[in-house]
């Protein structure tokens, strides 16, 4: 599995407009990394192009010597949309992603509890809140374990308590040698780098 | 469970669930099929004629149906993202939601087609190779209309799109179920035409994934 991430000399363009070049960044075990930055900058399309959607103008995103295409099965992506359908119940949805993405069958259950989603399971996401869809959207990274996570704007729905939650469970990722990389305007609740895109 | 079996079985009940199930497929062959004979008119002769071809032109419409939402639900809301992170290639991916889309509206078509074809008239002795041609048309339909779902993402009214798009790829099933189900009624040899129908199949199998993956990866960079 990919132990570290190498960024040298990135640049992107989104519609004909070139976003940031001579972008430099190293991710290695147990490391995190905040990105923040003015609206449109690019974080959300650097993590993007992290995980091989967006093809760089310049510059390369290496994963140690494991092959790209491979590197991919060890991401999450965990964005503003969170693919989840409304129409399905939770438990559906969770049980999906969990076995889709190659996690044991009693990892739904104890991500659930984690997250407080138990008595939810049932129900239909469209009856959902927006911090209780966040944090079963969060539930997928537990349920079926991959080393990096490229979160953006993770913490935006979630209350007071569950930020600082949310920061424990980053915490645990990174002391068993995962790696965050999280686009964000307010501070993640934990220690990390900053690095600011689109200066 | 095999990610590739879980993925199978989420797309199926999302194709047989809500809005663009079997029931409105189902629905709307039935509705089209009871248009024609108000049209044509309803002289059992001249009915019978064209019954067959009828029914096969009513089972491409009816494919036509539900497949705007194939790719565009999962574009929308980011699944299609998370599906590329996966060791199941976004190839085999786009082939099982179109497999999906087969079982939940060619299969049940399949079945309903011999009905409208002899409740326009058609002999019943066609209703074996009826079924048949359905099911291979079906899953030909499925396979060439995801290319034009997957084509369609991200534009304003890509179902109508998707309908453009699609159509001339299924001219050749209908050409070639049709003149079978034609040369049987009329007691000639058939089994050419099938056989090019399977083979048009096995192509939109075989190569219709390839094309759904590009357009995707296009729709999402």
């Amino acid at each position: 599995m990919i132990s570290e991430v190498s960024i040298q000399s990135l640049a992107l363009s989104r519609g004909g407009r070139q976003l940031f070049s001579r972008l430099i960044l190293n991710l290695t075990r147990g490391e995190a990394v905040a990105l923040v930055g003015r609206n449109g900058a690019g974080k959300t399309s650097l993590l993007r192009a992290i995980a091989g959607l967006i093809a760089p103008d310049e510059g390369t995103i290496a994963f140690g010597d494991i092959d790209p295409a491979e590197a991919r099965e060890a991401i999450h992506l965990l964005g503003h949309l969170d693919g989840l359908k409304s129409s399905r119940t939770a438990r559906d949805e969770l049980g999906f992603w969990t076995g889709f993405a190659g996690g044991a069958r009693g990892a739904l259950d104890a991500a659930a509890a984690r997250l407080d989603l138990t008595p939810l399971l049932d129900l239909e996401v469209r009856r959902l809140s927006a911090g209780q869809r966040r944090r079963l959207a969060l539930a997928r990274l537990l349920a079926a374990p991959r080393p990096l996570w490229l979160l953006d704007e993770p913490l935006s729905p979630l209350d007071a308590e569950w930020r600082a939650r949310f920061g424990e469970i980053m915490g645990e990722h990174l002391a068993t040698g995962g790696m965050i990389l999280a686009a964000v305007h307010d501070p993640l609740p934990l220690a990390t780098r900053t690095v600011e895109i689109g200066r | 469970m095999s990610p590739i079996a879980i993925l199978l079985g989420r797309e199926t009940a999302l194709a047989w669930g809500k809005g663009g199930g079997p029931m409105v497929a189902v629905g709307f062959y039935a509705g089209v099929a009871t248009l024609l004979p108000l049209a044509v008119g309803s002289e059992p002769e001249r009915l019978a004629a064209v019954a067959p071809g009828a029914a096969w032109v009513a089972l491409a419409l009816a494919a036509l149906l539900s497949l705007d939402r194939l790719f565009e639900r999962d574009y929308e809301d980011g699944a299609l993202d998370l599906l590329t992170l996966s060791p199941v290639p976004l190839e085999i991916v786009c082939a099982v939601k179109c497999l999906a889309q087969w079982l939940a509206t060619g299969l049940p078509l399949a079945l309903a087609a011999p009905v409208a074809a002899i409740a326009l008239g058609a002999s019943p002795q066609l209703s074996g190779l009826v079924v048949a041609c359905a099911l291979l048309g079906g899953l030909a339909f499925a396979f060439m209309g995801g290319i034009g779902a997957a084509l369609s993402l991200g534009a304003r009214r890509g179902g109508l799109l998707t309908a453009v798009i699609v159509l001339p790829l299924f001219v050749p099933p209908v050409i070639f179920g049709g003149g079978a189900l034609a040369r049987l009624d009329a007691g000639l040899p058939w089994t050419a035409g099938f056989a090019l129908l399977g083979a048009y199949a096995a192509a939109a199998v075989a190569l219709g994934p390839i094309a759904m993956a590009a357009a995707c990866r296009n729709a999402l960079s």
